[in-house]
């Protein structure tokens, strides 16, 4: 069957935004006053002409979509990628009809289900029971078809002992696995599920793709956000990958992810960062990091490096604070895990003394013990005692490889195993028969 | 749902576009009727989790409110009652309709707000949620109920047949808390103002609408402008079924709270629909 259930034409989605202008620090109680009542009467005018308050001294418009145009068959299960804020979450919550475009048109043939949450609607005070139907109508099931579905339920999240007892009392395990449990059991033509396979522990994540893909075979269409490429791979034939709001790619899920973990346009995925304005990053921010590369063997800046090979990261902060610093760098999956934690506090070659300068380190990796498969870095300047200064997060995403022309072959996909170490193996004949 | 093969032929098409009203609106509403009446369930039997007294709290507080007013209006200002009829009644049977209709009122022009997390998350016709918040204060009304008819009992006062006729004047509550609600919690949504708004309203209410004391107290001149209030209409209509004849209605101070009534309903679910597809970016 080929036939299309969803067509997007031109979706766009608009929000407006409100500044606060930064004032110098010499403000007068006039201009204070005067700046009130302004306040006041413009927000009086936007409430007679029926306009949103919007807290702020200017506007700005802001397309989290535009003009993202495709369509979709049945039966097709769709992953839907970018980074972060690129408007993945927007284009679900426009498909789940929870808010509306601003400009385009979009079809939709059959009922739509939405999952954009685990557990929306539970209320505390309410028990297991009470909470499967209620959860289980709003997210659209018919009260006959959570009767039938009942036991399966219960069976699927494993809380038979609790059913009676209100969910507030509930561990945060069992209250995600009951609440993973009603959804898992929605059974609409149209499927749309945001991030939310990222809670819970492995086990019960597992079961959870397993059953999604289940719904996928049945003909139903499945649209389905996230970070794991793994999953996407995995679940989704078709991929559609958006940025700032744009629709840059769609088709096979390999290529899409390919093309979108590889690509080299953008200034986030080129191997170099200039992060003095990256927005992802906490700290007291005393020391800043201001750009970081990801160098191969031959000291030239790459997003793909290899397993058993040399990598390094190098960065360049500048430091306010006469202090000793502490330097960590973690590589994560793309799933969020923290698999490998490099940290120094001995700052080496950091003039203690004076108050301010800009300096390069480096943490190199002679041999990558990484897995083939997709990772990225967050980079922190932690004071002596472990108090945060600045961490970057979410940096330098690059991918491990296997050698093709490595001295033994070894295949493996982070599928398996994230982590690699050095290590002999051999065989050799006990007896021949 | 179940039989995806059935359904191919008669598969609702949906199209969403910016400023698109809904042209089967009700019957969405009515498809959504399942949701409605679990929201209804859940609020009511969430209502009194964790008091001690429970459900006494629906009786407790009209049961209050109607003593100090028999002892202020009745005893103190010495006002008079319909009649013969007994002052603890004549207030009690105006307390009825209005904690009904405030409690309507109050509840659900804050149900958005309260349930913005489900707002932003799923789809379903916004509407039902304020209509479910009702649902609990009719709960309430019936459980004070009771004790109206304990009173009655008590004052050994038998009511006529006119009290088949309750139910005309219940709805009639509802309505009127209805439009005002479903506009307010609509407001509430963009601009929190109005949060604080409902409670002086309803403070206020209770002392302009005729329910410490009967409304014939009012002078004669005033009684047709005094139906601007609509709560008049509704207070003078329960009194009529349930103490009977005494207490009377005038006619065109009754339909001019009807016609106000109407109006606030149709701006309400006006205002209402047109705001509904926002929503979810605001609250």
């Amino acid at each position: 069957m080929s036939d299309i259930v969803i067509k997007a034409e031109n979706i766009g989605k608009k929000y407006v935004i409100g500044h606060q202008i930064r004032r110098g620090s010499y403000t007068t109680f006039r201009d204070v006053m005067i700046q009130n009542i302004r306040n006041l009467w413009n927000k009086t005018k936007n409430l007679v002409k029926g306009k949103p308050i919007i807290q702020g001294d200017t506007f700005e418009e802001i397309w989290a979509l535009k003009d993202v145009s495709f369509e979709l068959c049945r039966g097709e299960a769709v992953g839907i990628i970018g980074r972060n804020g690129a408007g993945k979450s927007t284009l679900l919550k426009i498909f789940s009809r929870i808010t509306e475009p601003s400009t385009g048109r979009l079809t939709i043939k059959g009922r739509v289900a939405s999952l954009l949450e685990v557990g929306t609607g539970f209320h505390p005070e309410l028990t297991g029971r009470e909470n499967i139907y209620l959860n289980g109508t709003i997210l659209g099931m018919t009260r006959e078809e959570i009767k039938r579905k009942f036991d399966e339920i219960v069976a699927f999240a494993e809380v038979d002992k609790f059913l009676d007892t209100p969910v507030k009392r509930y561990s945060s395990g069992m209250y995600v696995r009951l609440a993973f449990a009603v959804a898992a059991h929605l059974e609409p033509e149209i499927l749309v599920v945001d991030e939310v396979l990222a809670v819970g522990d492995a086990s019960f994540q597992k079961k959870c793709l397993g059953k999604m893909g289940n719904v996928a075979k049945q003909g139903r269409t499945v649209l389905f956000v996230s970070h794991n490429m793994n999953a996407i791979q995995r679940l989704c034939a078709q991929s559609i990958w958006i940025e700032e709001g744009k629709l840059i790619q769609i088709g096979q899920s390999d290529v899409v992810v390919n093309a979108y973990l590889s690509n080299s346009s953008g200034t986030y995925l080129s191997g170099q960062m200039e992060l003095s304005n990256w927005p992802n990053r906490y700290g007291s921010g005393e020391a800043r990091i201001l750009s970081a590369r990801l160098l191969n063997s031959n000291q030239e800046t790459t997003t793909t490096v290899y397993r058993a090979g040399f990598m390094a990261v190098e960065f360049v902060f500048e430091n306010r604070l006469m202090k000793p610093l502490h330097f960590s760098m973690i590589v994560l999956t793309e799933s969020g895990d923290k698999i490998l934690h490099l940290s120094y506090h001995d700052t080496p070659g950091v003039d203690v003394d004076s108050l301010s300068g800009q300096y390069r380190a480096c943490f190199s990796i002679p041999e990558l013990p990484l897995c083939a498969g997709n990772y990225c870095i967050a980079l922190g300047i932690h004071t002596e005692n472990l108090v945060p200064i600045d961490v970057v997060l979410d940096i330098l995403p690059f991918a491990s490889e296997d050698m093709i022309n490595s001295p033994r072959p070894y295949k493996t996909l982070n599928k398996d195993a994230f982590c690699w170490t050095p290590n002999h193996f051999s065989v050799s004949k006990l007896y021949s028969n | 749902m179940t039989d995806l093969s059935s359904t191919h032929l008669q598969e609702p098409v949906l199209i969403l576009e910016p400023g698109r009203t809904e042209k089967n609106y009700w019957a969405d509403l009515w498809r959504y009727r399942q949701l409605f009446i679990i929201f209804a369930w859940r609020d009511v039997s969430v209502r009194y989790k964790q008091t001690i007294i429970g459900i006494l709290w629906a009786i407790l507080r009209p049961f209050l409110t109607m003593v100090v007013f028999t002892v202020i209006f009745g005893r103190i200002a010495k006002l008079p009652s319909d009649g013969d009829i007994p002052y603890a009644l004549m207030v009690f049977a105006a307390m009825l309709p209005w904690s009904l209709f405030s409690n309507a009122l109050s509840e659900s022009s804050n149900s958005l707000i309260g349930n913005a997390n489900l707002i932003g998350k799923v789809y379903f016709p916004r509407m039902i949620i304020p209509l479910a918040t009702m649902i609990t204060a009719f709960i309430d009304f019936l459980i004070s109920f009771i004790l109206m008819i304990g009173m009655m009992v008590y004052y050994q006062f038998v009511p006529s047949w006119y009290l088949f006729l309750l139910p005309f004047f219940i709805l009639l509550a509802l309505l009127a808390s209805m439009g005002p609600g479903l506009w307010i919690t609509a407001l509430n949504v963009k601009y929190r103002d109005f949060r604080y708004i409902i409670p002086f309203i309803v403070q206020f209410g209770l002392y302009i609408s005729p329910v410490g004391f009967s409304s014939k107290v009012i002078p004669w001149e005033w009684r047709l402008i005094y139906g601007l209030n609509p709560m008049v209409g509704v207070i003078d209509g329960f009194r009529w079924c349930i103490l009977g004849g005494e207490s009377s209605i005038y006619l065109p101070s009754f339909i001019l709270s009807l016609a106000i009534i109407i109006f606030f309903l149709w701006l309400g679910i006006s205002r209402f629909r047109k705001t509904e597809n926002t929503f979810a970016d605001l609250v």
